[in-house]
């Protein structure tokens, strides 16, 4: 067990976007959480990386309590997570948007910028190094020197990948990494995934597309209306009945 | 490798050209206006550096200005400090201004940031116009001195001052030069692109956006400074917002977020203004279409214009040499 929730709830006014939420996440293992539209999986997902403040309960990462950290501590103690929008920079290359990816771990100041300190540029380097290792990693060595702009959605998602990959996680989380992409790329996306697990990550996803989540997930949360209402492996959820009436709505016949 | 040698050498002869200007113009006004055009970059680059990278439009940029140029006035005429420490302490007393305001003013994001410092520099205004007892309200503060000399070097005709301020404003671009290229740079750029992602990147946003505000009105207090040694007379209009207004102009037509664009707008701007200055106000008609037309059709002012174009050419090129590489 790497991460864990316990009673975890966020509250925007009046409304409960994430309630009593308790998981726990297992090291080394992909997880997935789904859910309908609105069922506050994007919520959990930045009450966990630090970027909301829970309402009530924790998350304990490794043995320590995360939940009133800010978001930028949390990723130095080794929490990463992607976005549903890349939110890359289209101007620049793909090799510049991923270089600052491994900022946190470096400490040259305003001072060492300026003077071009021995420190400056050592730590460059090895931000110029750590972006190549990942962009490798993700399979972009073609698209180093492209624009960001022109380059493909699938693409993009890579870079998203490298950029969290490059802060040296020991958990990543990855919010609906295969949204707006087709089939084959999807498939492409998924071993990246399952790559990512075998060199020792730990995995979290949000996802909506069902027989990829099937196949690729060990462990799945179920959240609906901000509830956790099933948690298990694949084929337990793919039985399970709350769940189905959550998806499909009304009868279990169905 | 040959593009490297090829900006290089545009630079080399662009500094060429700035040091033999004073020879090819012999106008003592021309050189004034120069001067008083590098002058103003300075203050361009410290707002570059924080609208244009790190993505806060600052609208107090004027009011540091002023706040660098009183600053040194009154050090120099009232307290009555030598030439160089009042040069020194002027910029540092803005920056320190700069910062405390920095702390406030960050809490509020994108058009509210742009609001909250037009506030405080409308408030820096009025208290420099209206503060009698301090600033000499309207009436303005006269007899600022002129650079004392650097050891044998005189530092008092307009070519001296000329060189002066000049020497400063390369100084000032190799700052920000570092700095951009630089992981600080990254960082700005990092936060200017997306707050949230750079923030899950393990970035300090906080930290950073006022690092970028601080050194930002720190070369605002540095080119009032120069300002106020160099005209030696300064009112309070200096921090009026139509100056920050103008150094927007400057920035936006020159290309935000460029290296070369608070050079390349300045100078525009200024001869344009210069050699339109026979319609009087009227010159506004001129700049108010073109800051449209600049904003709509290539938001990367001049520079970034070109850069497309570069980057165009070279992807063609690199087509080009694909293309040839698979008939072989």
């Amino acid at each position: 067990m790497i991460l864990e929730t316990k009673q975890l709830t966020k509250q925007f006014g009046g409304l409960f976007a994430v309630k009593d939420v308790d998981f726990t996440i297992e090291k080394g293992k992909i997880n997935a959480i789904i859910g309908p539209n609105g069922a506050g999986k994007s919520t959990f997902f930045n009450l966990v990386s630090g970027l909301y403040r829970p309402t009530a309960g924790q998350v304990i990462f490794k043995g320590r309590d995360i939940s009133s950290l800010s978001a930028n501590k949390v990723a130095k103690l080794g929490v990463a997570r992607t976005f549903q929008t890349t939110n890359l920079f289209e101007q620049a290359s793909v090799f510049d948007n991923v270089v600052v990816g491994h900022r946190l771990r470096t400490k040259s100041t305003l001072f060492d910028s300026i003077f071009r300190t021995r420190r400056l540029k050592r730590e460059e380097e090895q931000c110029k190094e750590k972006a190549i290792q990942v962009l490798q990693f993700v399979g972009l060595n073609h698209a180093v020197d492209q624009r960001v702009a022109n380059i493909s959605q699938e693409e993009k998602k890579r870079v998203a990948f490298a950029l969290a990959l490059a802060t040296d996680p020991e958990i990543v989380f990855l919010d609906e990494p295969t949204a707006g992409i087709n089939p084959d790329e999807t498939a492409e996306l998924s071993e990246l995934i399952e790559k990512m697990a075998e060199k020792g990550l730990t995995i979290c996803l949000i996802e909506h597309k069902m027989q990829m989540i099937m196949n690729l997930a060990e462990q799945i949360m179920v959240l609906n209306y901000g509830e956790k209402i099933a948690q298990g492996p694949p084929d337990e959820i793919n039985r399970n009945e709350e769940v189905i009436k959550a998806y499909l709505g009304g009868s279990t016949s169905a | 490798m040959t593009s490297i040698f090829k900006s290089r050498n545009i630079v080399i002869g662009l500094i060429l050209l700035a040091i033999l200007f004073p020879f090819i113009t012999q106008n003592e006004y021309f050189l004034h206006v120069m001067t008083l055009a590098f002058i103003w970059m300075i203050a361009v680059y410290g707002l570059n550096l924080l609208a244009g990278y790190t993505g806060y439009l600052s609208l107090a940029h004027a009011g540091f200005f002023a706040i660098g140029a009183y600053a040194f006035g009154l050090l120099t005429v009232k307290a009555g400090l030598g030439f160089w420490s009042a040069f020194i302490i002027a910029p540092m007393i803005t920056t320190a201004v700069g910062f405390l305001i920095g702390l406030i003013a960050l809490r509020t994001k994108e058009h509210f940031f742009a609001i909250y410092t037009l506030c405080v520099g409308y408030i820096i205004y009025l208290l420099v116009d209206k503060w009698e007892g301090l600033t000499g309200g309207v009436r303005g503060l006269i007899g600022i001195p002129a650079p004392s000399n650097i050891g044998p070097v005189n530092l008092s005709t307009p070519l001296a001052q000329y060189y002066f301020v000049f020497a400063i404003l390369l100084l000032v671009i190799l700052v920000i030069y570092r700095l951009i290229h630089s992981l600080t740079g990254r960082t700005f750029i990092a936060i200017r692109n997306s707050e949230d992602l750079a923030l899950s990147l393990g970035i300090s946003t906080t930290k950073n956006k006022l690092l970028s505000f601080v050194l930002s009105t720190f070369f605002a207090g540095i080119a009032g400074t120069l300002y106020a040694c160099f005209i030696r007379f300064i009112g309070p209009d200096i921090g009026n917002i139509n100056i920050t207004f103008d150094l927007l102009t400057y920035m936006i037509v020159g290309g935000i977020g460029t290296l070369s664009g608070p050079i390349v707008g300045t100078l525009l701007i200024v001869w344009l203004s210069q050699n339109l200055q026979f319609l009087q106000d009227y010159r506004m008609l001129i700049f108010g279409p073109l800051l449209t037309l600049m904003v709509i059709f290539s938001p990367g002012g001049i520079s970034g214009l070109f850069s497309q174009w570069y980057a165009k050419r070279n992807l063609k090129k690199s087509a080009k040499f694909t293309k040839a590489e698979e008939q072989v």
